[in-house]
């Protein structure tokens, strides 16, 4: 059997990927990819601990992770398109209109 | 097993998160049978929801003080006088914002049903999360509290900042959540469970610190870092509180701070109270940060929303400080954050209310240079801004002097003096920045004679938050007295 350490490692290489994706993306979409990439890294997170600790919260907690990311991505989109309409790009450079 | 499900007791303790939510829905019906100008209804629909809500919330009061905390829904959800507390602050706080954004919205052009559903709807998560005790509770309340902001930070669709404000501040919460999110996953494989009580037990039977339970506290911390606004995770504030309408600015500058730090208390001490020692080295250097930039950025700004953005960020680093007292076991030191949390509340939407009048047709109103010869054109709000500037800045006799008195108080009790110094220290900035804009309002020459825009939502507004500023100032027993039951709870 796999043991535990082995996903947790795919857990934090997917998390830090995604960390790493959010601070370095230039296009709003794909940092918002990136996030969901975190949230993913979580999920595996959940599943591993829940198989090997034998209770079920952790796989409750995935469906809930799913479904509030289905719900990040709807506001999330929502917004990216407001500003796109505005602005005609999604690099976030471009998102500079309010600086000290 | 049905009946696990099915106690009455259950649904009564969430009764007040319930008719707000039906309000909510109602609102959102209500709004397609309005006529245009009729839109006020609405608000006044919503206000009528948060009166239910505040009263039944007065009725739990009684019935919890001095007793042990409920706990329903098989444990994932408490109602003690602390949540109790939290969510009446929460309720008169969007109230209030109600209050404010009625003529606010009709001068944007935006007086859109959604907007007060999404108002109730994100102070339902925000009292979910005070009460949650179970992680997912906690996680999903949190994001309902979250996406209502996000939305309402770009609420206008046709102005660039508030989307740039919006687009900021999703993305950076999107990602707090996922840090959040980890540490609450390393914490669940830790504890077994997602109920904090257990988690607390089996974090107390670990040999400590192991790397483990650091990992899992820290990414846990950082994403609350974000919420509450602490240095290094404040980036988001000034840009949202800038971009953001002026009744958001004010609304995100108060309640979901209550809630997070309501949500904040309850993880330390419920949870990871076995980790005091860790998150008590942790909290020390994020406040004096948060207390250092929030102070020093705040000297510089010229955008007053900018401005009140810095200056919360000045208030966060002075509550964080409670929480280094309290990790002493210090009671005083969670009194102080609640006593703050209830003062700030009222002064802080107490001055956005006189901002918000500063809007006019043409005007945007968010400059300091805006507010200039205020005085002359209207002496009544130049003076209530005063007030609320002053109890901003914690100036006797006014609330915010009790607030900045027990958190200092709860820290030489603790025997934390270097840190008590530099708070007094920035207290004296602070009163420096504050009085910018006082020398404005009373020393320089009005720019223009456009009217302002007052009307009767706002002047109830003001009317409550200086009443409450004063009161709180000059009688702060009742206060103290709730403030001391309310953290009872957490030390019993």
């Amino acid at each position: 059997m796999v043991p535990l350490s082995h996903y947790l490692a795919l857990s934090v290489i997917l998390f830090v990927l995604g960390a790493a994706g959010f601070i370095l993306r230039r296009n709003v979409i794909s940092v918002f990819m990136c996030i969901e990439l975190m949230l993913n890294a979580v999920n595996v997170a959940f599943m591993a601990f829940s198989r090997f600790l034998g209770t079920l919260d952790g796989q409750l907690f995935v469906f809930f992770v799913i479904v509030v990311a289905a719900a990040e991505a709807a506001v999330g989109l929502a917004i990216i398109i407001a500003v796109y309409r505005n602005r005609e790009s999604l690099n976030i450079e471009d998102l500079d209109s309010m600086k000290m | 097993m049905w009946n696990a499900f099915f106690h009455r007791a259950d649904y009564l303790a969430i009764k007040p998160e319930v008719l707000l939510t039906m309000f909510g829905l109602a609102v959102l019906l209500f709004d397609f049978l309005l006529e245009k100008r009729d839109k006020y209804l609405n608000a006044v629909l919503a206000l009528i929801g948060l009166g239910f809500a505040a009263v039944q919330l007065g009725m739990f009061w009684p019935l919890l003080v001095g007793q042990l905390p409920y706990s329903g829904f098989g444990g994932t959800f408490t109602l003690d006088t602390f949540a109790v507390l939290a969510k009446l602050i929460i309720v008169l706080a969007t109230a209030i914002v109600v209050l404010l954004s009625m003529k606010y919205l009709e001068i944007e052009g935006a007086h859109l049903g959604e907007y007060y559903a999404l108002l109730l709807l994100s102070a339902v998560g925000m009292m979910f999360l005070v009460s949650g005790s179970d992680l997912i509770v906690l996680f999903i309340a949190l994001e309902l509290m979250a996406l209502c902001e996000y939305v309402l930070t770009g609420f206008l669709r046709v102005n660039r900042k508030s989307n740039e404000a919006a687009v900021k501040f999703f993305l950076l919460g999107a990602f707090s959540s996922g840090l959040l999110l980890y540490g609450m996953s390393l914490l669940y494989g830790i504890g077994g469970s997602t109920k904090l009580s257990i988690i607390a037990q089996r974090l107390a039977e670990r040999p400590s610190p192991d790397p483990l339970s650091w990992v899992a506290m820290i990414t846990l911390l950082a994403g609350i870092f974000f919420k509450i606004a602490a240095v290094p995770f404040h980036q988001w504030t000034p840009d949202v509180y800038e971009g953001a309408p002026t009744s958001i600015t004010a609304f995100i500058s108060v309640a979901p701070k209550v809630a997070s730090f309501a949500f904040f208390i309850r993880i330390l001490i419920a949870a990871l109270w076995p980790m005091r020692a860790e998150w008590q080295v942790l909290t020390i250097g994020v406040s004096i940060a948060t207390m250092t930039l929030g102070n020093l950025a705040a000297i510089t700004q010229t955008n007053i929303k900018r401005f009140f953005g810095y200056s919360t960020i000045s208030h966060v680093g002075y509550l964080l400080l409670g929480l280094v007292a309290a990790a002493d076991g210090n009671r005083e030191g969670l009194t102080a954050i609640v006593i703050y949390l209830l003062v700030y509340a009222f002064m802080n939407l107490g001055a956005f209310s006189v901002v918000i009048v500063m809007r006019r047709k043409d005007l945007i109103g968010d400059e300091i240079d805006d507010l200039a010869g205020l005085m002359a054109r209207a002496p009544g709000l130049a003076i209530l801004m005063l007030i609320f500037l002053l109890s901003l800045a914690g100036i006797p006799p006014t609330a915010g002097f009790i607030g900045k008195y027990f958190i200092f108080l709860s820290l030489i009790e603790t025997g934390h003096y270097y840190l008590a110094v530099l708070a007094v220290v920035y207290a004296v900035v602070a009163l420096y920045y504050y009085f910018r804009i006082v020398v404005a309002m009373f020393m320089k020459k009005a720019p223009d004679t456009v009217p302002l825009a007052t009307g009767p939502g706002v002047t109830v507004a003001l009317g409550v938050a200086v009443a409450m500023t004063l009161l709180i100032g000059i009688y702060p027993q009742p206060f103290i007295m709730m403030a001391r039951e309310a953290v009872r709870p957490f030390f019993s």
